[in-house]
């Protein structure tokens, strides 16, 4: 049985995480994912699970660390200039292979910005974020229903790869209420975790570090990541295609700017135009397969974000020349429209 | 079971929580000391199986080669929150946190101050020996005023910031249930220093709170002395600065009323 909610997106978060049996969540308040915040502090204790309402953003990121090695499911979250603050421990959980959810419902930045929703720190999400050697999962919901099922999925993912996922949010999908069926999920397997800090009773003691001063021992540890890294990029990436059959165009958009395009893809086929849209439903692993693949019957691909083009560069290496891209996007907080969409499809089309 | 060694015709015990790991640490250096404390007072309570402990960015980084016991090694500063973390979801684990200066009183500042304000249930051992000695020398937030270091090529002068007195700063708060300055100076005061850290570590198993042992310690190597100057200037020159005493003692609070 499954029942269906009427709630916003970071409440859904918080719902998912607490069904996927997140033992602990650490957070800082920051708009606008405080909804979030405010959820876990008002469930997490009822359920005899654990809430700390940390000093810093660092603070919650460690804290993380520190349930994970401990052996719990742990999720923390903010938005943009938090997550920021959080790299150093994403990164620290990455050498550690350590299990983690981290959401980040954007806001424009840089700096402090603003608290409307944006996509402006792809780069940041899928290209590391801290520093070093390694990659966190990233999956972009595009719906209230979606953060649910991918805040689910990134507890099972952090598990499996002994890594940091991060759901990539925004402050509209965050914020907005939509109908959400909430499945009946079976309790989390309960996987064993030798490496888990638990007192070395039995047993030689465990070590959870990322200090490696030995050249080779540390290289040992990138080429085990990596070999990771290869087996996430060939299992996960996870998409979506709509209308891509018979279209001279294509269109790349993820979360908020996907429901954008969907609407500019149906305004545009009232047009009799053959527009079709790809969503990324991981922004790494990144689906270059099925955008390379529409490359070879589309005229030409339209990347549409809330930013001044960041995700445009993955776009471009998995297309590899074969086609031109052009861009939409806005920034400061602001969502293109299906209008400005359809303004630069008909622009190239007039032009290519 | 503890080993017996022999040195120059004396029989010692190697705590059974220590492992032979040949040292790192320089000549002199109070770190080894320390570790053994710790290592006494976890047998001395038969806690070797559940104590989790975790290691600072510093010379004690390496910690976790000496001590038999499950570890983690924190972000710099980042160990109170890091140890948080575990403790909540083993409360009936033994967590302690092993930090120097740089770690606890400077960059891990608001860390430190937050755990100990919410009396998470923690002992922490600060190892204050006024230096940075990992990265070779620098200034620390507790170098004496007039205290030469690779950063204070000319002494530490009253801009460079006033050595910190964590003790007593962290004794401002409500919620921290012992807080004792410790010296690791001489025969004396290391058997202070013992049972300091065993109140700290009998406190939490008793579920009491939050407790810091704050111990001065040698660092010949960047203090520039012989390892007996070094002790010789935490006695003279770091004790004017960093008064030994109980700062903070919920138990005797208790007991006066």
């Amino acid at each position: 049985m499954s029942n269906k909610v009427l709630i916003s997106g970071n409440e859904a978060a918080g719902r998912a995480a607490i069904q996927a049996g997140c033992k602990a969540y650490y957070g800082y308040p920051i708009t606008p994912q405080n909804e979030l915040t405010e959820f876990m502090a008002a469930n997490m204790r009822e359920e005899g699970r654990i809430f700390i309402q940390a000093e810093s953003e660092l603070a919650a990121i460690n804290m993380c660390f520190g349930s994970s090695a401990a052996g719990a499911r742990v999720m923390t979250s903010s938005s943009s200039p938090g997550i920021s603050l959080k790299q150093e421990g994403i990164s620290y959980i990455a050498a550690a292979e350590l299990p983690c959810v981290i959401v980040n419902v954007q806001r424009g930045g840089p700096g402090l910005g603003n608290i409307a929703p944006a996509q402006s720190d792809y780069w940041q999400a899928t290209r590391g974020g801290g520093h070093g050697d390694y990659r966190t999962l990233v999956l972009a919901p595009h719906s209230v229903q979606e953060v649910f099922e991918l805040v689910v999925l990134a507890f099972d993912l952090a598990d499996k790869y002994r890594t940091p996922v991060l759901v990539l949010s925004d402050g509209r999908i965050g914020q907005m209420m939509e109908p959400v069926v909430i499945p009946e999920l079976s309790a989390p397997q309960k996987d064993p975790r030798p490496w888990a800090l638990t007192g070395c009773k039995g047993r030689e003691p465990n070590v959870v570090k990322s200090m490696l001063l030995v050249e080779d021992v540390l290289e040992k540890l990138n080429l085990r990541l990596q070999t990771r890294y290869r087996e996430i990029e060939e299992n996960e990436v996870r998409y979506e295609e709509y209308n891509i059959e018979d279209a001279d165009v294509v269109l790349v958009a993820y979360g908020t700017s996907a429901r954008t395009c969907r609407q500019a893809v149906k305004l545009a086929r009232e047009r009799g135009w053959n527009v079709g849209l790809i969503r990324p439903i991981t922004l790494w692993p990144y689906p270059a397969e099925p955008i390379r693949r529409a490359a070879e019957h589309c005229k030409f691909f339209v990347c549409v974000e809330m930013s001044l083009g960041q995700m445009i560069e993955d776009v471009r290496l998995s297309v590899e020349g074969r086609c031109p891209v052009l861009f939409t996007g806005r920034a400061g907080g602001n969502v293109p429209s299906p209008g400005e969409v359809l303004a630069t499809i008909e622009e190239g089309m007039n032009s290519i | 079971m503890s080993t017996k060694i022999e040195v120059s015709g004396k029989t010692f015990l190697r705590p059974e929580t220590l492992s032979d790991n040949v040292t790192h640490y320089c000549a002199g250096c109070g770190h080894g000391i320390a570790h053994r404390l710790l290592a006494e007072v976890i047998d001395e309570l038969d806690i070797r199986e559940k104590t989790i402990g975790m290691a600072p960015v510093g010379c004690s980084v390496l910690a976790y080669n000496y001590l038999r016991i499950d570890m983690a090694e924190a972000a710099h500063g980042r160990t109170p929150a890091v140890a948080t973390g575990i403790k909540r979801i083993h409360p009936d684990k033994v967590v302690f946190c092993y930090q120097g200066d740089g770690d606890l009183a400077a960059i891990g500042t608001a860390e430190i101050i937050h755990a100990a304000n919410r009396g998470e249930n923690l002992t922490v051992i600060f190892i204050n020996n006024a230096v940075y000695g990992m990265t070779q020398g620098q200034m620390a937030p507790t170098t004496l005023i007039g205290m030469k270091s690779t950063t204070t090529p000319h002494g530490r002068a009253a801009g460079d910031g006033q050595p910190i007195r964590v003790a007593e700063l962290l004794s401002a708060l409500t919620a921290p249930v012992y807080i004792e300055r410790v010296s690791l100076s001489s025969p004396a005061n290391i058997r202070k220093a013992r049972k300091a850290i065993l109140k700290g570590f009998v406190n939490q198993m008793e579920g009491k709170g939050f407790s810091l042992i704050e111990c001065l310690s040698p660092c010949p190597t960047y203090w520039r002395r012989s390892p007996e100057k070094a002790l010789k200037f935490i006695d003279e020159e770091m004790t004017k600065a960093f008064p030994l005493g109980v700062f903070r003692d919920k138990d005797r609070e208790v007991e006066t009323k």
